[in-house]
């Protein structure tokens, strides 16, 4: 590599002309670009088509449902395995556009409604108390570095990392202790304390000069000051990748419920969707697109702020 | 003081030194912002030791004793008997398997997408969102029409009888870990995606440019150039990739049960069964020798990071 570099300063005076023509070769041929896009098309259409055929299902009516898949939720959810010849009928486009599933849904059986609510109700506060914690954290990791902080800031990192069958058994514990089983305590407060939005801001507010800071400081703002009026306002698109890094991992979540809430009245939706009777298997497409519904919006919203996240995450280290 | 963490070190003695120097005023300033700094790092210190590293040691204690009550000292045969427990081991195995499986897939297709999109083609931000929406949409949406979609009688088995292969039955069998694979795949491949982007950004482009004069062909370019560049990042996508199929649980627990056909029986199952039973030990246990597992995996993505880190550098 140092080879082609010497070689480019001993060419150093005709670079324009010698720029040009090295784009004009590194740019691919028609033909090369043709197959690229089709690939990439090819890619985009697999990777789209589960959630295409999910939202195009909920429009069809619970008829067209039970006589197209009937037999896919039958044999699962009675583990026979009687299988019928007839052929399960995926259909792109219902025969008959109909919202009459999503008006069951909404008006007429109130449970997954609730359980809908169920997952807002464990997810909002995790997002908004951990993202509040994490920012003063993350301000106390910034300011004043000290070795112990470096170590105590690997250790996040490595709690970071740890998959849930790790954590799941000490929250499991303390949860006992603080008599908070089966309550949706179980599940906030983990959450809210989890470090990984400690993590990303940290290593986002680090990068923020500490000239800006220090000239604050010499202005007279206090430190509570600072945070507020100088980090905060610079951290905000940090906060929203964030943000969404956590909504999506939590609204997304299964382990923890099934473990910490024992009580299923308490289960949020992505537990309840596995669960859902024969019966109504007309419903769950209408019910599970619209608990696709948030974070699709939230994708369609903050999906640079989403690529900025991910961005910062990689190179683990500060 | 931007502080990358290589010139932390220097910058902390330049520091030291201006403080001896300095007046008094500055010094206590100082050590005010440094008790300050400690008032914002406390509720979260006390959440995560109440909640994680407290309880962690408590998990350690409870790996080596023989009950909560008895509280007698047994060394390792908690962890003996975990290991020659034959439900453990196979979920051990099975997970391992499907991670050795399905971590160099995501980071190779992943690594190809992004090159594919590095590439001068239309559309590039639009392909970008459609392989970044599987991340978003949550996996319980989405486990019907995967259903469906592997049913014996389903779509997959149609285009395999079209090409004249045998159907299988996909969820039921020893190939529910294909499936499994293809969802993993499907769920990852976008994040992965993102994370090489950047880095392939991140590639001085006049380096490409001298090598492509100096006519070295697409694969010279790829393998000197373009690797080196991000052999950082592709270090931390394998690390994620794997972190990530430990927690693939979530997506078998959805289509399948609590006991889903031998070969996609996961760790997380393993705990989860050992939950119903709280049997603190095993779960100990099963938890330490994972965090061990992990602590180790961290461990070489920090050597390695430090080593390849280096060499990239300026």
């Amino acid at each position: 590599m140092s080879g082609i570099k010497r070689e480019k300063k001993h060419r150093m005076p005709s670079q324009q002309a010698y720029r040009r023509r090295a784009r004009i070769k590194m740019g691919k041929s028609y033909v090369g670009r043709v197959v690229a896009t089709l690939v990439a098309a090819f890619f985009a259409i697999l990777f789209l088509l589960p959630i295409i055929l999910t939202v195009t299902n909920s429009f069809m009516a619970a008829s067209e449902i039970s006589s197209n898949y009937g037999q896919v939720f039958a044999t699962s959810n009675d583990g026979g395995k009687t299988f019928i010849s007839e052929k399960v009928n995926l259909k792109f486009i219902p025969d008959m556009v109909s919202f009459s599933q999503y008006i069951t849904v909404l008006l007429k059986s109130p449970d997954y409604l609730f359980k809908f609510w169920n997952s807002v109700i464990l997810v909002a506060p995790i997002v908004i108390f951990q993202l509040f914690v994490a920012l003063l954290a993350a301000y106390g990791f910034t300011r004043c570095r000290s070795r112990l902080k470096e170590i105590i800031f690997f250790i996040y990192i490595i709690l970071m990392l740890m998959p849930y069958q790790v954590t799941l058994v000490p929250n499991y514990l303390v949860s006992g202790w603080l008599n908070i089983l089966d309550t949706r305590w179980a599940i906030w407060l983990p959450g809210i304390f989890s470090p990984f939005a400690v993590y990303l801001l940290t290593k986002f507010m680090r990068r923020i000069p500490i000239s800006v800071i220090e000239a604050a400081q010499i202005d007279g703002a206090g430190e509570w000051q600072i945070f507020r009026k100088i980090c905060m306002p610079l951290c905000k698109g940090c906060m929203c990748s964030v943000a969404i890094l956590i909504f999506i991992d939590y609204w997304n979540m299964v382990e923890q419920p099934l473990i910490l809430l024992s009580d299923e009245a308490m289960h949020p939706l992505s537990v309840f969707l596995s669960k859902i009777k024969k019966e109504e298997i007309g419903l769950a497409f209408a019910v599970a697109t619209i608990y696709m519904i948030p974070t699709l919006l939230v994708f369609l919203y903050g999906e640079d702020y989403l690529v900025e996240g991910i961005t910062y995450q990689g190179g683990i280290k500060g | 003081m931007m502080i990358g963490k290589k010139t932390q070190g220097k910058k902390l003695k330049i520091k030291k030194i201006g403080m001896k120097k300095g007046e008094k005023p500055e010094a206590k300033r100082e050590a005010r912002t440094r008790r300050l700094s400690r008032v914002f790092l406390a509720p979260s210190l006390l959440g995560v030791l109440l909640f994680f590293v407290l309880p962690f040691l408590v998990v350690v204690f409870y790996s080596v004793i023989d009950n909560p009550i008895n509280r007698k000292f047994v060394f390792f045969d908690n962890f003996v008997q975990v290991f020659q427990n034959s439900a453990f081991r196979q979920a051990a195995y099975n997970t391992l398997t499907f991670s050795a499986v399905a971590v160099p897939l995501a980071v190779v297709l992943s690594l190809g997408l992004a090159m594919l999109l590095e590439s001068k083609m239309p559309f590039k931000s639009q392909f970008r969102t459609f392989f970044l929406t599987p991340m978003m949409v949550p996996i319980a949406s989405v486990v019907l029409i995967w259903q469906v979609l592997f049913h014996y009688n389903g779509m997959v088995n149609d285009i395999m009888t079209f090409l004249g292969a045998d159907k299988v039955d996909w969820l039921k069998s020893a190939h529910a870990q294909v499936v499994i694979v293809v969802l993993f795949l499907w769920k990852n491949l976008g994040y992965n995606m993102i994370l090489f982007m950047a880095a392939l950004a991140s590639i001085p482009k006049d380096i490409l440019e001298v090598a492509v004069l100096e006519s070295a062909n697409a694969w010279q370019i790829f393998s000197h150039i373009k690797l080196r560049y991000l052999s950082s990042t592709l270090l931390f996508v394998t690390i994620m990739s794997l972190i990530n199929s430990f927690k693939v649980f979530r997506e078998i627990y959805l289509l399948t049960d609590d006991y889903p056909y031998n070969t996609v029986y996961m760790m997380q199952h393993f705990m989860n069964n050992t939950f119903a039973k709280l049997d603190y030990q095993k779960l100990s246990a099963a938890a330490i020798m994972m965090a061990a597992v992990m602590v180790v995996i961290i461990g070489i993505l920090f050597l390695a990071e430090n080593h390849f880190g280096k060499d990239v550098e300026g």
